[in-house]
């Protein structure tokens, strides 16, 4: 197939698409060539613009700049729905069917066949089980969708989106709630569809899924296009590189070897996980030492952070602090011990976007000390003054709404918010997502400045050269368990790349 | 959910003077006041006075908004409150009869709290089975009649009179500030805002919220069995069938007129109160204008969706913000 695949005209031809959101670039100048009948795997990490590519060809958000063509022809659908008429239909993650209807009914759901305005019900029923024949799925069709697996509803979208005359098929994240059987399911009928014609962009972040089913890759990063490969001729460790490095020449130098004595332990976790969410791990944090966590997207970083928080609950192990066992609950256990948490989701997860600069900054510490215990209003003026001057937020103005600054300033007052609480620990998930060059910067020299005085920190981030410049070891993660460290002398993007790829080849290694 | 500079209370305010201006229209004597035996009275005083009860459910309400939550079942509660206190009345004194009715507010509101917080219910539905079973309960205290009583302590409550303002305004104005004291002398109300406009990001920072949403509906139906105290002094009698009837209503309409959101977040306990004196300067201006009363349903609405849209410059911020960000 792969071989045949090349001599194909382009289905599918994107050309210089961006796409902005306010001051961000989350699209910048990205091609995309999807042939027919080729399997094409769309790589990147969280915020590489995969989703954004996505929503711009199926019409639900507009482009800024740049082409679509379908069989040569220049498209522009507006809506979800227009580009489905046009041919291009997308099953995500969530399958957006109605899970208590039937499955004919899902599958004909606007387009019943009727007589005299009245749906033929048993007419529905045959076309419906001939249409799922054609997909080796022979399952009642009468019964409501949500009594079949989650692969059979996922298949039986995809039938209904061919159905509606779809030559491209997009599928985002089809196999993240799927076991290894489902997922030979999905594969086959995907390769079926291929094998008619149908170009398929496979959206993942299973690396080993990846090889087996996609003819051609193309990596994202950042808003950009990285490459596009056939995927016969890109090895794994070049993949990763591609979707997480930047060029190696590039990060080398940054880093600069602090001489420590060897420092106090502040908190440590021994065995500790939970079944289904993350593999057991040892994790120790050290006063002014900063921890970084590196791996792929889904490697298990954020439920690690989650854990160490407290926001889901060990179910084995213990968690220590200055070496005495403690109980971790919950986040108000941890922030009782002196942690703190900056969420991934800064908007969901860490913003009350309505409240105020400075009643944002003191949420966590009032929290602590509990309700009876009131900061008085000129103790929240002092305490806002102080770290909006301390971490430049701008505008300087402790009356604003939080929703109303930028991202960065967000962060800087999510920092605030635990920094107030003299915290012994703090965890930073993703502290740099979506902020400016310039606020980037800043909160690096943050990080760095925090630890000196005697913070420990752990820090995830998807940038390795980020880890790099700052961590005083590095922890590597992959599939949800800590599958390696490295100390301050071994810590460098080469050797964190070959360390989460390492594990990829004895894996391959393992099931040959 | 809005995100502009505060500017709050204008439109309120504005609405209670127009209404009251209003009813000054329909009838000429509507701001005359007078003195007789140390009580004043006047029209005026009957819209504190009669909107009273509502007033006292709003500054529990209030609260309950504020978690993003809602309790429909106050008026239940204040027929199970009523029930009790006229039961007690006659035969024993008055600070157990109070008590008791005090005392039932207070498990109804540990049933809805446990019923949100701990096992985590929609509030609608949870506050549902109360609104329901509560009138139930309050007819099998009673035993399906009305229970007539003839204490004058307890009916005090509903017509005795303070420092010349009738009691259940002192009562109002009482618990106004007792709750403003515990809620802003203490850091609740931050808390409640915060948890109230993203649970998520306030839970991650530590706020303990089930022990606070169990407080506020306790605070709920409390506020609720006070009210129902003052509704069976009012008629010296309780009726289970009829007291607090789809009062539950008024107070999530004096709540949201006073400018909180369904969805939580930003409350005042003053505006919930205003609201509730909006809606009973409509009902007596309507009263004394004589039309039917049938008229007081569509004016209702009519200046809800006027005071409402009086708000609304928030929503038209919002827009502007995003459109801003779009372009």
């Amino acid at each position: 197939m792969q071989e045949t695949a090349e001599a194909r005209q382009p289905l599918l031809d994107v050309r210089g698409l961006s796409k902005s959101f306010a001051a961000l670039r989350a699209l910048d100048q990205v091609d995309f060539t999807l042939r027919a009948g080729e399997i094409h795997a769309l790589l990147g990490e969280n915020g590489a613009g995969k989703s954004t590519l996505i929503k711009v060809i199926t019409g639900v958000l507009a482009r800024d700049a740049g082409t679509v063509s379908l069989d040569g022809k220049e498209i522009v659908p507006r809506s979800a729905k227009e580009a489905l008429t046009a041919g291009i239909a997308t099953v995500y993650q969530e399958v957006n069917l109605l899970p208590n209807l039937s499955v004919a009914q899902n599958l004909y759901l606007g387009r019943q066949p009727t007589r005299f305005g009245i749906v033929r019900d048993g007419e529905m029923k045959r076309r419906a089980a001939e249409l799922l024949a054609g997909y080796d799925l022979h399952i009642d069709v009468a019964a409501p969708l949500g009594s079949y697996s989650v692969a059979i509803q996922h298949v039986v979208a995809i039938a209904r989106a061919v159905d509606l005359s779809a030559r491209v098929l997009i599928l985002d994240e089809p196999t993240a709630s799927l076991d290894r059987h489902e997922v030979e399911m999905l594969f086959r009928t995907m390769r079926g569809l291929a094998a008619r014609g149908i170009g398929i962009v496979f959206v993942t972040h299973f690396l080993d899924q990846v090889y087996e089913i996609s003819d051609r890759i193309t990596v994202l990063r950042n808003g950009r296009l990285i490459g596009e490969r056939m995927t016969s001729a890109l090895p794994r460790l070049d993949l990763i590189h591609m979707m997480l490095g930047r060029e190696l020449s590039e990060t080398t130098e940054e880093r600069a070897v602090h001489e420590k004595s060897a420092a106090a332990p502040c908190a440590s976790f021994t065995n500790f996980g939970k079944r289904g969410y993350i593999a057991p791990f040892d994790l120790e944090l050290r006063h002014g030492e900063v921890v970084g966590l590196a791996g792929l997207l889904g490697s298990g970083r954020t439920e690690t952070a989650r854990l160490v928080f407290g926001a889901e609950r060990a179910d084995s192990g213990t968690a220590s602090v200055e070496g005495k066992p403690i109980r971790l609950h919950s986040p108000r256990d941890a922030v009782q011990h002196g942690f703190g948490y900056c969420p991934e989701e800064r908007k969901t997860d860490g913003i009350v976007a309505e409240l105020t600069v400075r009643e944002n900054i003191v949420l966590a510490l009032q929290a602590k000390r509990g309700i009876a215990k009131p900061l008085s209003r000129r103790e929240q003026d002092e305490i806002a003054a102080r770290f909006i001057k301390l971490l430049d937020i701008r505008p300087p103005d402790p009356e604003r709404p939080i929703g109303l600054l930028s991202g960065g300033n967000q962060q800087k007052a999510l920092l605030a918010r635990w920094l107030a609480t003299e915290p012994r620990l703090l965890v930073l998930d993703e502290p740099t997502r979506g902020i400016d060059v310039g606020a980037h910067a800043e909160i690096i020299r943050l990080i760095r400045e925090l630890c000196e005085r005697g913070l420990a920190l752990l820090v995830i981030s998807s940038e390795l050269d980020e880890i790099v410049a700052y961590s005083d070891r590095v922890v590597v993660l992959r599939d949800r368990a800590h599958v390696g460290a490295l100390d301050e002398h071994a810590i460098g993007v080469p050797s964190i790349l070959a360390a989460i790829a390492a594990d990829d080849a004895a894996r391959i290694a393992e099931e040959a | 959910m809005a995100l502009a500079l505060p500017r709050r209370g204008l439109a309120q305010i504005a609405a209670l003077i127009v209404i009251l201006l209003i009813d000054r229209m329909v009838s000429p004597q509507f701001f005359d006041l007078r003195l007789q035996d140390g009580r004043l009275f006047g029209s005026l005083i009957d819209v504190l006075n009669r909107g009273a009860p509502v007033a006292l459910l709003a500054l529990g309400m209030v609260l309950v908004i504020a978690t993003r939550g809602i309790d429909l079942s106050v008026g239940a509660v204040m027929a199970i409150s009523g029930a009790i206190a006229a039961s007690l009345a006659d035969s024993h004194a008055w600070p157990v009869a109070v008590a008791a009715a005090l005392g039932a507010g207070l498990l109804c509101g540990l049933w809805n709290g446990f019923l949100v917080a701990i096992l985590g219910i929609q509030p609608i539905v949870a506050t549902l089975i109360l609104m329901v079973a509560g009138r139930g309960i309050a007819q099998l205290i009673t035993e399906g009649r009305i229970v007539t009583f003839t204490s004058p302590d307890i009916i005090w409550f509903g017509t005795g009179s303070l420092l010349g303002m009738p009691a259940p305004v002192v009562i109002v104005v009482g618990m106004l500030i007792v709750t403003g004291l515990v809620v802003r002398g203490s850091a609740l109300g931050l808390l409640i805002e915060a948890a109230g406009g993203n649970a998520r990001a306030s839970e991650l920072s530590g706020v303990g919220i089930r022990t606070m949403v169990v407080s506020v509906y306790v605070w709920c139906s409390l506020c609720a069995a006070l009210a129902g105290i003052i509704a069976a002094a009012d008629i010296m009698g309780a009726d289970a069938n009829n007291a607090g009837l789809w009062l539950e209503l008024d107070a999530i309409l004096a709540v949201v007129i006073g400018g909180t959101s369904l969805f939580g977040g930003r409350f005042s306990l003053v505006l919930a109160v205003c609201g509730a004196l909006i809606i009973q300067a409509m009902n007596t201006g309507i009263l004394l204008s004589g039309y039917p009363p049938e008229f007081n349903l569509v004016v209702k609405a009519a200046v809800v969706l006027v005071v409402l849209l009086l708000q609304s410059p928030r929503l038209s911020d919002l827009v502007a913000n995003y459109r801003k960000a779009r372009a």
